[in-house]
């Protein structure tokens, strides 16, 4: 039953935006196997994501559970179908949040972070989409050494100027998981390909010394 | 019936998704903006969260473009441009490709020629990222209901809780920056660019609170963002 207020009409309309998209994505594979009349064997299909899915399913599993406080829950029926959470969507809300100074689980904070997750999704796909029209043009460019170095460090560009937000105003939070992590990637660099598994990993050591310090008045 | 995968049924098919995306994010847009000033939120400032945010999004959306050229050398640019619109990334959609392809005993060095090898990479990556999608209508209620009853307990501990699960996000992702240390100097680079970073945000942050620029505040992000990927092309070619 969709109920009257903003928060349960979002539950509503969420819902059905969601199952309609999980639909949507199915038919694409259905369509081509429709039309090139080229059903896979059931077998590849099982082998092929016998190779992904242990990781990603978990994964999916962690980043619902980790993410969908921070989002909200406009944010949330949103990012999880466009995507590319961590490395846009998620610090996209955060800093929309933190500019307008409101905290995530309120309305505002939901406001807010709704706002932000749409604008990037629709910008990202207008980005990919002029991209894919312009392929021949912005392939050489896109693809010159020049450049290279800049789109290899993105995500240290990303998360050094967010971190270092977030580490100055809770820096008694973020020194145990955060010297946990570097060592353990600088011992294990081959951890780097799976690092959606290792950020529970830091959320629970954050949130053990967190609830450390805040029994202790520390914070 | 010989198969391309840049034809035209795909191109189509592609579109449709796109166009579903965009829909669904101009409806929740919309009906946020309205909500917001509806309670009386300002709308200056709600039109300034589209503004940074959109700005923001540029030089990652570029970096997911990159990701479609990637996958568009063996899977053409439908399936790609469809894959890295919705939920997914390269760092899922790559292995997912190439998974499927191996188990069907084809290389994905080269254009997939065969339908049927297409259409089991087209389901691998398709179930394979699916799971996320599938369990936020199932699962938001819970972890809402969950964060609520912290809260209603503890509201100073509730806080806590989601800055500590957004503290764990970026550990994991600013220890991963360290990984390459031991290749030499070149694998300092991440951290290089990581703290010049910091650093152009830490200016940023003198500039808005002690020079009172307040519009910077909206845009010191992807400014330090894009400062520091500029900053990675000038130190590559010298210590790479």
């Amino acid at each position: 039953m969709a109920g009257n207020s903003y928060e349960e009409r979002t539950h509503y309309l969420g819902k059905i935006w969601i199952w309609t998209a999980v639909i949507v994505f199915l038919l694409v594979p259905v369509s081509i196997c429709i039309y090139y009349n080229a059903w896979p064997p059931f077998m590849s299909v099982l082998k092929g994501l016998l190779g992904v899915a242990p990781i990603y399913w978990t994964v999916g599993v962690i980043e619902v559970i980790t993410f969908t406080p921070m989002l909200g829950t406009g944010g949330t029926y949103l990012a999880f179908v466009t995507g590319n959470l961590t490395n846009l969507k998620v610090p996209c809300a955060i800093n929309a949040m933190e500019i307008n100074d409101v905290k995530s689980g309120t309305e505002e904070g939901d406001i807010v972070s709704t706002i932000a997750v749409a604008t990037s999704s629709i910008v990202t796909t207008l980005i990919i989409a002029v991209g894919v029209i312009l392929l021949g043009t912005l392939t050489p460019i896109l693809n010159s050494p020049t450049l290279k170095p800049a789109f290899d460090n993105i995500l240290p560009a990303l998360f050094g100027a967010l971190g270092v937000v977030y580490i100055s105003k809770n820096w008694k939070l973020a020194v145990t998981p955060m010297v946990f992590m570097a060592v353990l990637f600088i011992a294990v660099p081959s951890l780097s390909g799976s690092v959606g598994v290792l950020v529970p990993v830091g959320a629970i050591i954050s949130i053990a010394v967190a609830r450390l310090l805040y029994k202790k008045n520390m914070i | 019936m010989n198969f391309n995968p840049n034809s035209s049924f795909l191109y189509l098919v592609a579109v449709i998704v796109i166009l579903f995306i965009l829909a669904q994010s101009l409806f929740f847009l919309v009906r946020a903006y309205k909500r917001g000033k509806a309670i009386g939120m300002d709308a200056k400032k709600l039109r300034n969260t589209i503004t940074s945010s959109a700005i923001f999004t540029i030089a990652p959306a570029v970096s997911i473009l990159l990701g479609v050229l990637t996958l568009s050398k063996f899977l053409g640019l439908p399936l790609p441009w469809i894959r890295l619109s919705v939920i997914g990334a390269i760092t899922y959609e790559l292995p997912a490709a190439t998974s499927a392809a191996s188990a069907l005993g084809v290389s994905v060095s080269e254009n997939i020629t065969s339908p049927t090898v297409y259409s089991a990479i087209a389901w691998v990556m398709t179930l394979g990222i699916l799971p996320s999608t599938v369990l936020v209508p199932i699962l938001i209620r819970r972890i809402q209901g969950g964060l609520v009853s912290i809260r209603n307990r503890d509201s100073k501990w509730g806080d806590l809780l989601i800055t500590a699960l957004f503290m764990g996000m970026i550990s994991a992702f600013m220890g991963m920056v360290f990984s390459n240390i031991r290749k030499g100097l070149s694998g300092w680079i991440p951290i290089f660019v990581m703290l010049f970073s910091a650093v152009l945000m830490g200016v940023c942050g003198i500039l808005i609170k002690v020079l009172k620029i307040k519009w910077l505040q909206d845009y010191a992000l992807p400014i330090c963002m894009i400062g520091a990927m500029a900053f990675a092309m000038v130190i590559t070619p010298v210590i790479g």
